[in-house]
């Protein structure tokens, strides 16, 4: 446990010390979704209509940005093969980064997408659902991008790659939480939605760092 | 399994079966094509349309067969280090990939007159766009790397990890309500489509299937000498 809190702490004074990381993910999401008013018109119904699938969309691309920053900063210094044979195993390694990870991005996401919401005019039973929604969600989003992030380590372009391997397998998530939200909106249960984010988050818990190891290893040999 | 895995021995199996494997594909295609296209009964409700279902569904099934070969495949890698398991998981992406273009391309048509619309976001076909775009990142992993071997490591670790679609994309239209239309063959009740639809169809599924394996050699094959050519260059290289 406190192997795992040293890596979890060291993380995030590194995300502290070069704080650009979590604000340029904040701004490039703010940017993204006041991009929309103008490209389908400010008319509040139309807007309202779109609000939930255009936060989780911008926030799915703001997530995906700052991945690459997971594992390869710590790949190119060398810290990646001083973890890998520290007496930890690489999997708690993997939790440890994804946890700081999401606080640094997955967090901030969800502090501001209220506000978000307010510019896109989301009607007022969304809110709750919303934050609900993106709490379920954005973890499972840290989760799979480890994976896309130790698979596509040290490969060219591996920016524009990562979105390639990463974003088909958002997409469940993508899809249950504009679900969760659309249903609250519309006076229905969001609870099913919920539960389905919920236990996609388990299993990505589960099974995402042993993955993700799986990658670092090969990258690291 | 090991046996093969020198690639001298591969390549004389491989110019054993491949004769057989293209005839097979070759003789299936033409008879179940023609008969599906031509001679087949039109559907009651459907008309001559459903002739495209002789094209879509056997594709549909070399989607999945393709991609679940090359998870068996590249578990096998993964596992045993078989040397011959990554290049086949690598021959058999482009032809899973392009397998499933044709369901999807040939779907939209059959989608167009029959349901008015040239796609909708169902479940089924959401998740077989889904094992499109994981088709094409597996392509791309493979040469993304500067080592080739750790692309293949890579796109193993993606197959592996993708294979869960493959039961959802089954499944799909048991598990929500679908537009396009539940099982009529592999099912647990016995296939409910007429044998006079049901033998076309099954001729160019193993066509093919056929055609598959025939194709997967040859890019085997080629991979294999391409990899020599790059062995004695570099021998020569180095004097």
């Amino acid at each position: 446990m406190s192997r795992f809190l040293a890596i979890l702490w060291r993380d995030l004074r590194l995300a502290g010390r070069w704080g650009s990381d979590t604000v340029m993910v904040v701004v490039f999401f703010v940017l993204a979704v006041v991009l929309f008013p103008f490209g389908v018109g400010p008319e509040a119904q139309v807007l309202a209509r779109i609000a939930a699938g255009v936060i989780w969309v911008t926030a799915l691309l703001a997530a995906m940005l700052s991945l690459e920053r997971l594992f390869l900063v710590d790949y190119e210094d060398g810290g990646l093969d001083l973890l890998a044979s520290a007496p930890v195993s690489l999997e708690l390694v993997v939790l440890a980064k994804c946890l700081a990870h999401w606080l640094t991005t997955g967090l901030p996401l969800i502090l501001v997408s209220p506000l978000l919401a307010v510019l896109l005019n989301l009607e007022a039973e969304g809110y709750a659902v919303l934050l609900a929604a993106m709490l379920a969600g954005t973890p499972t989003l840290t989760l799979i991008g480890a994976i896309g992030a130790a698979l596509a380590l040290g490969a060219r372009r591996g920016g524009a790659l990562l979105s390639l391997l990463v974003l088909p397998l958002y997409i469940p998530v993508l899809i249950f939480g504009v679900a969760a939200v659309d249903a609250s909106v519309a006076g229905l249960s969001a609870h099913p939605h919920l539960m389905f984010l919920g236990a996609f988050f388990l299993g990505a818990l589960a099974l995402s760092p042993w993955a993700a190891a799986a990658g670092l290893r090969q990258a690291l040999e | 399994m090991h046996r093969f895995a020198n690639p001298n021995r591969f390549l004389a199996l491989a110019r054993r079966v491949l004769p057989w494997s293209a005839g097979i594909a070759g003789a299936t295609l033409a008879v179940g094509l023609v008969w599906g296209l031509v001679f087949a009964p039109a559907d009651y409700q459907q008309g001559d349309t459903v002739r495209i279902m002789y094209v879509h569904v056997p594709a549909a099934w070399m989607a999945l067969f393709a991609y679940t070969f090359i998870a068996a495949a590249s578990a096998v890698a993964l596992i045993w280090k078989h040397p011959l398991a990554d290049l086949a998981a690598k021959a058999a992406s482009p032809i899973g990939m392009s397998f499933t273009l044709i369901a999807l391309v040939s779907g939209a048509l059959w989608g167009k007159p029959m349901w008015g619309a040239w796609w909708v976001w169902d479940a089924r076909l959401t998740s077989v766009l889904v094992l499109f775009f994981l088709y094409l990142g597996h392509i791309v992993l493979f040469d993304a790397f500067e080592d080739p071997a750790r692309g293949a490591k890579s796109a193993a670790v993606l197959a592996l990890v993708g294979v869960v679609n493959v039961p959802i994309i089954k499944f799909s239209v048991d598990w929500w309500n679908t537009l396009h239309q539940p099982a009529s063959v592999v099912r647990l009740d016995g296939p409910a489509i007429h044998l006079s639809m049901l033998v076309p169809l099954l001729l160019v599924a193993v066509g093919f299937t056929a055609y598959f394996v025939s194709v997967l050699l040859l890019r085997i094959r080629s991979e294999l000498l391409a990899r020599k050519i790059r062995a004695l260059q570099m021998m020569r290289a180095a004097g």
